[in-house]
């Protein structure tokens, strides 16, 4: 079953067109990594899948419902308020710089939306947040605030604050950027965990390694179009595009 | 007549429950209307958010003294309204919330405007409704950062009360100068003084005690 179908979208920022006829598709347990080179519109595609970002042109569907739609004029219509609250619950983003709420505790921020958008019990929340939070090794840290946690251990909050929402499908853009060397394994470790249990996941990542291993299909991304797209194998091993060698090369490299 | 310094001291404290009164109700009403001035000025709405600029930069760019003048002369030179009495007291508290919204909504703007976006991001993400993320997620991040900048308004409307004295109300500062010139000594005024200098050390105390209880998080 596809999760998401995202087809032909466009969009640009003033005149720079970042997503030029992008199409991407997610089926259920899958996990794909987004690979390409900085300013290459990887980002923008996640932003735009979930609704941080309208598109002009083109369809974003979540399970069979139609989130955005093109039109005859070949311009993205957006379905209605109550419709779209609805989707933002089939997907969760994890973002670079983590952005918990630092006025919460740990304990909070992954609670206070599943109580207060998804109106689920508290004592239930609570429960999910805590057997979520032992499993990352973080329960001690439930009444710590943001500030008081290494990047690493804000990323895996983060990471629970997102799983909390019982999400169809996980976006991540670049959830090790922003990190110290040394604590980017604890992180990826957690979302290798989660693909082992077939959590559906879209993963922005420059940690070739990692994509290389964990995911089920890479997309390799550039000047806002798929240059190539397929198996860990073929991308990173046979890849048939220039461009894709050199990116990969370049980055083998450093 | 002379009189006695217990009497100065209690016509003085008398004068400085309706400083209190005045400093209260401005609050009261400046603190929430300058966060609808704020909205306003960052609206995307050009007429009204013109409008709101204008109204700032005239609150801001003439001395209250003048706007509480016009304020409680206005009805009467303008539009030849016969006001009461008891509308010293109002046009008091008219020109001062008028006055101070202005400020705060300058202060809850910066404040507002130095969000990162990340925090409005994750929100929306999370699902939750703009006014959700506003009063659960943003305005309490902004108060902890405006919070300085409010408390030197706070401690600038102290003393700012005794500006009530251009229209005559009876506050402490007015019925200070009224002893003195009647008694010929700058007793009431070194009294009116030691008031002031009370009053903001509370005020100084509680705002501190308020940014300690923000402390809690960075
Ligand atoms: N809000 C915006 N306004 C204007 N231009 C933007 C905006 N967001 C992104 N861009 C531009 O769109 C292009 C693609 O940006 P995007 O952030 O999607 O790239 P990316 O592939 O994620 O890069 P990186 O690997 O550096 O994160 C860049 O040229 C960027 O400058
Ligand atoms: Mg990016």
């Amino acid at each position: 079953m596809k999760l998401l179908e995202m087809n032909n979208i466009k969009k640009s920022f003033g005149d720079l067109e970042v997503l030029c006829n992008i199409s991407l598709s997610v089926s259920k347990g899958e996990v794909v990594a987004i690979i390409g080179p900085s300013g290459s519109g990887k980002s923008t595609l996640l932003r735009c899948a979930t609704m941080l970002e309208k598109i002009d042109a083109g369809d974003i569907i979540y399970l069979g419902e139609y989130a955005a739609k093109n039109t005859a004029e070949g311009k993205a219509l957006y379905a209605p308020a109550a419709e779209l609250k609805k989707i933002r619950n089939y997907y969760s983003l994890v973002f670079q710089n983590f952005n918990l709420f630092p006025h919460y505790s740990v304990l909070r921020n992954i609670t206070d939306a599943p109580i207060n958008v998804q109106k689920r019990s508290k004592a239930e929340a609570t429960k999910t947040a805590l057997s979520l939070l032992t499993k990352m090794g973080l329960e001690d840290k439930k009444d710590a605030y943001p500030y008081q946690l290494s990047g690493g251990q804000q990323q895996r909050v983060s990471i629970v604050r997102a799983l909390a929402m019982n999400p169809q499908i996980l976006f991540f853009d670049e959830p090790t950027s922003a990190l110290d060397p040394e604590l980017t394994g604890e992180v990826l470790k957690v979302i290798r965990g989660l693909a082992e249990e077939n959590i559906t996941m879209v993963i922005v990542t420059h940690e070739m390694a990692f994509a290389q291993d964990v995911a089920d299909r890479v997309i390799f991304m550039d000047g806002g179009i798929v240059v190539e797209e397929g198996t860990p194998k073929e991308v990173f091993e046979n890849s048939l595009k220039d461009r894709t060698k050199q990116f990969l090369q370049r980055y083998s490299h450093k | 007549m002379i009189l006695t310094i217990e009497t100065i001291i209690i016509q003085l404290a008398y004068g400085m429950l309706k400083s209190i009164a005045i400093f209260g109700l401005t609050l009261i009403g400046s603190l929430p209307l300058g966060l609808f001035v704020a909205f306003g000025r960052m609206s995307k709405f050009k007429p009204l958010q013109l409008f709101i600029k204008f109204y700032i930069s005239i609150m801001r760019g003439t001395p209250l003294m003048l706007q509480l003048m016009v304020v409680y002369f206005g009805p009467y030179f303008l539009f030849g309204i016969q006001t009461s009495s008891s509308y010293r007291f109002i046009a008091v508290i008219i020109g001062f919330v008028l006055n101070y919204a202005a400020y705060f909504a300058e202060i809850y703007r910066s404040g507002i405007e130095s969000m990162p976006a990340g925090q409005y991001e994750a929100a929306a993400v999370l699902g939750y409704t703009k006014s959700q993320t506003f009063f659960k997620i943003i305005l309490p991040q902004v108060i902890k950062r405006i919070l300085p900048s409010i408390t030197n308004e706070v401690i600038t409307l102290v003393k700012d009360t005794s500006l009530a004295f251009a229209i005559s109300y009876m506050e402490m500062f007015t019925i200070a100068k009224k002893i003195a010139s009647s008694q010929s000594t700058l007793m009431p005024f070194v009294v009116a003084g030691v008031f002031y200098y009370i009053f903001n050390f509370i005020v100084a105390w509680i705002m501190e005690r308020a940014e300690k209880k923000l402390s809690y998080y960075r």
